[in-house]
């Protein structure tokens, strides 16, 4: 029919099979699956990558390590970070004082450089054999020299390197910092404060002197970025792949003024006093009188410029229309698909889709419904929305079940087997403040009845369970 | 509230109330319940009655900022500004944020008679400083326009601007009008690159038509001279208040300086992830599906046989175009996977080129949707981009969804894209800056694969049939999209099938 000679194939292309819990296609012989090619990954890097922090004490090093951390592995990445400072203390048993740091202090040095390399050699183990993609190594990595070891190391164990620099002249960003994070340190248990603040800014300046900044000429070949008074001004030099980037965009948008994000569901809906899930039915009437009571609470909390977020559900508009203050609405905040469960009870999807009900159980944060989406799929979505977030002060996002377990997963570092189990119950609203290194979490509960949608864990997640067994943590509904 | 106090109000975007404002509103709010309607367009929940507070309803694109944006450009000539500003503008308005570009040497070849020589851009001939600085005022006054009677929001002011006093000026005309602004500098150093730019750029300039090639450069490269004897780049310490990106050499290195908002730190973003190293970008959709066959769309089916034979053909091409480093996409649908399995290479399953979901009309036939859903189907021909499918998505949703692969496809170089009609629709647009109004009519037939190559400004594209049969599943605009046509009337372009 074709004069096309390129049609005969030496292979043939191979059958493809849909892996039953994510729905995925994949390649199979004798209907067994093959050793499969990629399925996105968002790290588009082939080998692992160090990233290794630059800076004087009190920087907020180990504030950029932790938060960094925590995005990347919601996101899919996962991370780990070494704090050498850790690794210190758990060498050195107890802090004496600053002179530890001094830079003639010979054995003070060989102890630092002990620690240096332990850390490093686990990080060789978290990259090379546990499976982790990127490894935050947080040290104050002033010297030149000392980076050349640690470029060194990286190259012979073919991992990429990214240095971030964080550099700051201004005291009072530095007096808040050792407020917020040094005087509760374990080195300073002991003290009072005038006593730590005294023996921490005479630890500084040990360094002052021997540290020498990432150079535009000198080290021009790195890989870098290096922050500015807290988010200023930015220098990035030879960003190398997908991670670098999304790590420098990442860092370019967080902030540190203080602001409070508040999370909450919309009001009970019809749907769900029925038992079922997904659809696009409109508020109870308890769930108008919590909207209301919802108003009523932010307006008592007196929040400056605040926003307000919600999906482009009924439900969640309508609950921020008694709020009575403009709001945004985003599609990306609209509950997880559940795709031909949409609008099931958990009873009707054990009768049609029994299978289906049982792998969910096995890995719920894996798990697509049928032309549907999965917690994970969940997180793609709503990864703009935490940038987003981030970029933002004070915030009430108001949306769903599924989306406000993974928003507060990233918040609170929950990992992706707890992400799916979080407790996010009907007419509560959470308020989250960043605090040190994590972030304070105040339940409010605002006192009007609704249904219970959780629905735990059963202990049998067999395929061949019984229905009982596999309804027995359903919530009571009408 | 004063009367200062409230035309501040009205002016802003509308905040919190004060705390006596907003008791009293809500006061009545309870006592009325605001009723919810869905626009049938895009399925957008709206209230019933508007109020003074719901402004802002809020589309399925986030605010990106309050306040009209200037991206002002700065350098040397030769160093990419054009480039860039015609490729960001690009960017934001397939993303959905209105932009323009004013390229002040346009003005400046509008307003003199022909282009002699380099002597006009002396610094001191008096007479062509009158006319350029003429030129940019021209322009600024254009983009006020563009921002007041057009709903810009963004204009990219396309010029040298490479001395602190213009800079000024441009800065005292944005602060009287209420404008953000956004500097983007490109310093570069490397004789090769400028040269190449005078090549691919400057020799086809209307100011060097019927010039000789080497002329034109010795010609050219003075002209940058002149402008090098007053250039006064950025400087750390006295532009620290400014907002700016500093480029350097193509992108190796790269400062940037008090982000103000959200679409400055997309702009920065997709700045740094832009490279100008030649390769192209394949895009194609999968191989002819069953459901293709008889006239239906959506779904998740396998090849026909001869989407089977198309993508043996693909691998095919494939080879023979040789590429070096060549990476293949697909989506998580079986027939844009089942396509990529012939190609015998590694491929990457993105879930984001999936095709728009028609919600409740998966897998029906148009003549059954005209027969299920005639309003809807007549609301879709009335306004393609913005109609969203029942429980579905539009094409709006589309290009939201797609924006992280575009950025991708940014980074990458030789890619080959695997994937469906309107998905494709929405990443062709991109590159061949297609309007929103355009985009959902793009023809992109089965069995064509587009090669695209960036050149110049813009992209070649290069369409290749692969000789094998395929039904044709583009559907035309009818000529009467009125809700109360005859069903006759709203199947009158769709394609054959079985």
């Amino acid at each position: 029919m074709t004069s096309n000679e390129d049609v005969i194939m030496a292979t043939s292309p191979r059958e493809l099979t849909q892996n039953p819990l994510k729905k995925i296609w994949m390649p199979c012989k004798n209907g067994m699956p093959e050793k499969h090619i990629s399925q996105r990954r968002v790290c588009m890097t082939n080998c692992p990558t160090l990233i290794v922090t630059v800076g004087l004490p009190a920087r907020g090093k180990t504030y950029i390590s932790k938060k960094l951390t925590r995005y990347l592995n919601w996101i899919g990445v996962p991370t780990k970070e070494f704090n050498v400072g850790q690794y210190r203390r758990d060498c050195v048993k107890i802090y004496k004082s600053y002179e530890f740091f001094h830079p003639e202090n010979e054995e003070g040095l060989k102890i630092r450089k002990q620690c240096a390399l332990t850390a490093l050699n686990d990080v060789r183990q978290y990259l090379t054999v546990e499976g982790g993609q990127v490894a935050v190594f947080d040290a104050t990595n002033t010297t030149r020299e000392r980076r050349r070891t640690i470029t060194r190391f990286a190259e012979q164990n073919s991992f990429k390197v990214f240095f971030v620099e964080s550099v700051c002249e201004d005291p009072d960003v530095i007096a808040e910092n050792i407020v917020q994070v040094k005087l509760g340190s374990p080195d300073y248990i002991d003290c009072n404060t005038e006593e730590a603040i005294e023996d921490f800014m005479k630890r500084i300046k040990c360094y002052e002197n021997s540290y020498q900044p990432l150079d535009e000429v000198l080290d021009r070949d790195l890989s870098y970025i290096k922050v500015m008074d807290v988010g200023r001004r930015y220098l990035v030099n030879r960003v190398l792949d997908h991670i670098q980037s999304r790590i420098v965009y990442y860092l370019m948008n967080i902030h540190i003024t203080p602001r409070s994000i508040y999370l909450s569901r919309h009001g009970e809906s019809d749907l769900n006093v029925k038992g079922r899930i997904g659809g696009d039915s409109g508020l109870s009437g308890r769930g108008k009188e919590f909207a209301t009571c919802l108003g009523k609470f932010i307006q008592e909390q007196n929040i400056r410029d605040l926003k307000v977020w919600t999906s482009q559900m009924k439900r969640t508009i309508q609950t921020a229309e008694a709020v009575a203050v403009p709001y945004e609405q985003w599609k990306a905040l609209n509950e997880i698909d559940a795709g031909v469960c949409e609008e099931m009870r958990y009873e009707e999807i054990q009768e049609h889709f029994p299978l289906e009900f049982a792998l969910r159980d096995q890995d719920k944060y894996r798990y697509r419904y049928p032309k549907g989406e999965s917690y994970e799929d969940l997180v793609q979505r709503l990864e703009p929305v935490i940038m987003e977030l981030e970029r933002q002060e004070n915030i009430l996002v108001i949306c769903h079940q599924a989306v406000m377990r993974c928003l507060l997963a990233y918040f609170l570092d929950k990992s992706a087997e707890e992400l799916p189990y979080l407790k996010c119950p009907l007419h509560t609203v959470l308020k989250l403040t960043p605090v040190a290194y994590g972030c304070k979490v105040e339940s409010v509960c605002l006192k009007v009845e609704a249904v219970n949608t959780h629905r735990d864990r059963p202990e049998n997640v067999d395929t061949s369970r019984m229905p009982e067994e596999a309804l027995v943590t359903v919530p009571a509904h009408q | 509230m004063s009367q200062t106090e409230s035309k501040k109000e009205t002016k802003k975007e509308t905040k919190m109330d004060t705390k006596t404002e907003t008791k009293k509103e809500t006061k009545t709010e309870t006592k009325k319940e605001t009723k919810l309607t869905q626009n049938p367009l895009e399925k957008i929940w709206i209230p019933f009655l508007s109020s003074k507070l719901n402004q802002r309803r809020g589309s399925s694109v986030p605010q990106f900022t309050n306040s009209p944006t200037m991206i002002v450009m700065v350098g040397l000539p030769a160093r990419g500004k054009t480039y860039i500003s015609k490729k960001l503008t690009r960017y934001l308005n397939w993303i959905g944020v209105p932009t323009k570009v004013f390229n002040v040497g346009q003005y400046r070849r509008d307003a003199t008679q022909s282009y002699k020589s380099y002597e006009f851009f002396r610094p001191d001939n008096q007479e062509a400083m009158k006319i350029r600085k003429a030129c940019a005022i021209a322009a600024l006054k254009d983009v006020c326009s563009y921002f007041t009677q057009e709903q810009g929001q963004v204009a990219v002011f396309d010029a040298t601007n490479t001395t602190t006093e213009r800079r000024e000026v441009i800065l005292s005309f944005a602060k009287d009008n209420g404008y953000k602004v956004f500097f983007i500098e490109s310093l570069c150093d490397d004789p090769g690159i400028i040269s190449e730019n005078i090549k691919q750029v400057k020799l086809s300039s209307p100011d060097y038509v019927g010039c000789d090639a080497d002329d034109a450069v010795a010609d050219f490269l003075q002209r940058i001279d002149c402008y090098k004897i007053t250039y006064v780049p950025l400087d750390d310490e006295k532009d620290r208040s400014l907002s700016y990106i500093k480029i350097f050499n193509v992108g190796s290195r790269y400062l940037v300086n008090q982000v103000q908002d959200h679409i400055q730190s997309r702009i920065v973003y997709y700045l740094m992830n832009i490279h100008v190293t030649p390769r192209s970008i394949y895009l194609t959709r999968h191989g002819e599906s069953e459901l293709n066959l008889v006239g239906r769309i959506g779904g998740d089916t396998g090849l026909s046989p001869r989407g089977n034979k198309f993508a043996g053909a693909l691998g095919g091409y494939m080879r023979n175009q040789c590429i070096r480093e060549l990476k293949v996409w697909t989506s998580h649908m079986k027939r844009t996977i089942q396509t990529a399995e012939a190609l015998g290479v590694p491929y990457e399953q993105w879930k984001a080129l999936n095709e728009i979901d028609a919600g409740v009309c998966e897998e029906m036939s148009y003549e059954e949707i005209q027969d299920r859903y005639p309003e809807e189907f007549a609301l879709r021909d009335q306004n393609k981009y913005h109609y969203r499918y029942p429980k579905g998505e539009s094409y709006e949703d589309l290009v939201q969804r797609l924006e992280p692969v575009i950025m991708e496809l940014e980074r990458q170089e030789n890619v080959l894209v695997v994937c469906h009609q309107a998905v494709m629709r929405c990443l062709l647009a991109y590159f061949l800056d297609k309007s929103a109004a355009e985009l959902p009519y793009l023809k992109c037939p089965l069995h064509t694969v587009l090669k695209l190559t960036p050149v110049a400004y813009g992209c070649k594209v290069e369409s290749i049939f692969l000789n094998i049969e395929a039904v044709n599943t583009h559907r035309d605009k009818p000529v009467n999209v009125d809700v109360d046509r005859e069903p006759g009337e709203a199947l009158l372009t769709v394609p054959d099938h079985i």
